[in-house]
């Protein structure tokens, strides 16, 4: 139930901070959308121990935080989900890659090396993505994934689904309060109940999904959406956007920059 | 089973990405043929359904864990397979971006495993043929739990080649493979249980929204029940068995498929691109501050490491608030 609650908030908390009227808001879905694959593609393409390249990456992020007034805090929340994974993945490095290397005058097993660069390749692409759903809103990437040409049906189906998930969100709540208040003490719900539970609920949702056709089509709907708001409009500053972060992108991926940096001394 | 972004390389990505199109652009061709207006809105809400239903516990009888509900293997009982797996990309990409479970660039490898085996193996070639001679209770109960336990130890298969061809983990592939598949026979056969509980009843207070093919599918792309067994006994055996031996004969399952294949372990390509790109590669790779036991390389010293990166943060942040000063100035 509080795994609900917090998925509900998450929801809200996000749809907010997409709509407030920012710059970082305002740059062009499309822009962004790009900027976030490319720069993901980036991250996982580093080489498996080249920590100190990858770390140059961090730029972004940092001025993500700034220029789009993130919280850090509820930013490092959403790592729990993916960090538990990646490291299962990479703990077992090194146990089967014991070759030592020497970085920065620390002796470690090269193992070690490609799990630390692999735990930051996940944290760097949660992040990247975070940025761009907590300032583009699910319309304006549904926009921009029809701008890439997407199909409709697709993009349709995407929005909708969005929109009905706080709704089912909250009835599945309602029931679990109502199921776990009749069975204290309960982990769970019994099997006798697995179907009669959720199959009530998906039969109710069946209805909902008529009345809701209906209710569209009573307001013209024809699988058709149109929406185009004078902000997305492709702009000049949405171009520098794209370009100074494309281009810092590709240099901070050819050139390891904390070492050259560093190297400076 | 959702793979985070680190987890692929961006080669893999990208021909997931291109397979995962593949097969949604031909759904998108099927769903469009139905010419259902109403199917759009049914997806819709399907997916919420899906997506909220997964976070209800079921507890399994006898142990203290519980389990959820098989999202791929309900959407294809109840929608059919191409609106199923369009549906299910709707579910996977609310996922990633609203709550960070599964990657944006990974998003194509988990269509993959998840919507494609879930939706099209699901429901073409488990739920289809079993449901051809009419539906009963114990076929749904049957359909179901083949359906989730053979759907996720495809996709728990995938993971694992998708990983390994990523070059992101040294364990051995027959490591891998023996820890992914018996996870996921465990999870399918609950997810299976739990599927089929919801199937039933809906079975019995309203049968009619159950998926079943149109006489016109019937007759274009029918596979008698033996077929089906048959080209699913050749999947099963293939994943749990063949591949798994051969891994375990040989330590680098891939390595020795190169080899058979090509002739080598190592594939090497040649022409201008390749030239270019290795050159690129080789400059933006360089390590030159690694330094591997018993070579010659410079060791640097730890403050120079830590004073680069300072510096690169400092200018970052210092440039991102005069940014910042001179456009709240200009308002």
């Amino acid at each position: 139930m509080e795994k609900i609650d917090r998925a509900i908030g998450e929801i809200h908390k996000l749809d907010n901070m997409s709509d407030e009227d920012k710059w970082m808001n305002n740059i062009h879905p499309l822009v962004k959308l790009f900027l976030t694959l490319f720069y993901i593609s980036l991250v996982v393409s580093f080489n498996k121990y080249d920590i100190m390249g990858l770390l140059g990456m961090t730029v972004y992020p940092i001025a993500m935080f700034i220029l789009g007034d993130i919280s850090i805090k509820d930013t490092f929340g959403r790592l729990k989900i993916v960090l538990p994974l990646v490291c299962f993945i990479g703990i077992f490095n090194p146990f089967f890659d014991k070759v030592p290397v020497t970085l920065y005058g620390m002796t470690m097993p090269a193992g070690v090396l490609s799990m630390l660069t692999l735990m930051l390749k996940g944290v760097l692409a949660v992040l990247a993505s975070y940025f761009l759903i907590a300032t583009t809103s699910i319309e304006k990437i549904c926009y921009a994934f029809r701008l890439a040409h997407v199909p409709k049906p697709l993009v349709t189906q995407i929005m909708l689904t969005y929109r009905y998930v706080v709704l089912l969100l909250g009835e599945v709540n309602r029931m679990s309060a109502a199921y776990s208040l009749r069975a204290p003490g309960q982990k769970g719900v019994h099997f006798k109940v697995w179907g009669s539970l959720t199959g009530q609920l998906l039969l109710r949702s069946m209805d909902r999904a008529t009345t809701v056709y209906e209710s569209m089509s009573l307001r013209g709907y024809n699988g058709d959406f149109t929406y185009i708001g004078e902000k997305d409009r492709f702009k000049s500053g949405d171009a520098a956007f794209l370009i100074f972060f494309g281009a810092l992108f590709v240099f901070l991926r050819v050139c390891p920059v904390i070492v050259v940096v560093g190297n400076l001394l | 089973m959702h793979m985070a972004d680190a987890l692929v390389a961006p080669a893999v990505a990208g021909t997931m990405y291109v397979a995962a199109g593949a097969a949604a652009a031909y759904s998108i061709k099927k769903v469009r043929e139905e010419d259902d207006p109403k199917k759009i809105p049914v997806m819709g809400v399907m997916g919420a359904f899906v997506f909220a239903t997964q976070m209800i516990n079921f507890s399994i009888p006898g142990t203290g864990s519980s389990g959820h509900l098989c999202g791929g293997m309900l959407l294809s009982a109840l929608l059919g397979p191409y609106a199923g797996f369009l549906t299910m990309i709707g579910v996977l990409l609310i996922q990633c971006l609203m709550f960070a479970d599964g990657g944006l660039l990974a998003l194509g490898a988990n269509v993959w495993n998840m919507a494609f085996y879930g939706c099209f193996v699901g429901a073409l070639l488990i739920w289809k043929p079993i449901m051809s001679k009419g539906m009963s209770k114990g076929k749904i109960i049957l359909a179901s739990i083949l359906g989730c336990v053979l759907t996720l130890q495809m996709g728990a298969f995938s993971v694992t080649l998708e990983t390994l061809a990523s070059g992101i983990t040294e364990l051995p592939f027959s490591v891998f493979v023996a820890t992914m598949q018996p996870i996921h026979l465990a999870i399918g056969t609950v997810e299976g249980l739990i599927t089929a509980a919801v199937l039933c009843f809906v079975y019995e207070a309203r049968p009619e929204i159950l998926y079943t093919a149109t006489e016109a599918e019937k007759k274009a792309g029918s596979m008698s029940f033996k077929k089906t067994v048959v080209t699913l006994a050749i999947i099963a055996a293939l994943i749990g068995g063949g591949l798994s031996l051969f891994a375990s004969a040989n330590p680098d399952g891939l390595e020795w498929a190169m080899e058979r294949i090509a002739g080598t372990t190592e594939i090497e390509a040649a022409g201008g691109i390749y030239e270019t790109f290795a050159g690129i590669q080789d400059k933006s790779a360089v390590l030159p501050d690694y330094a591997f036991k018993g070579s010659d390389s410079a060791v640097g010293t730890s403050f120079s490491g830590v004073f680069g990166g300072a510096v690169v943060v400092a200018v970052c942040v210092g440039a991102c608030y005069l940014f910042k000063f001179f456009k709240r100035k200009r308002k």
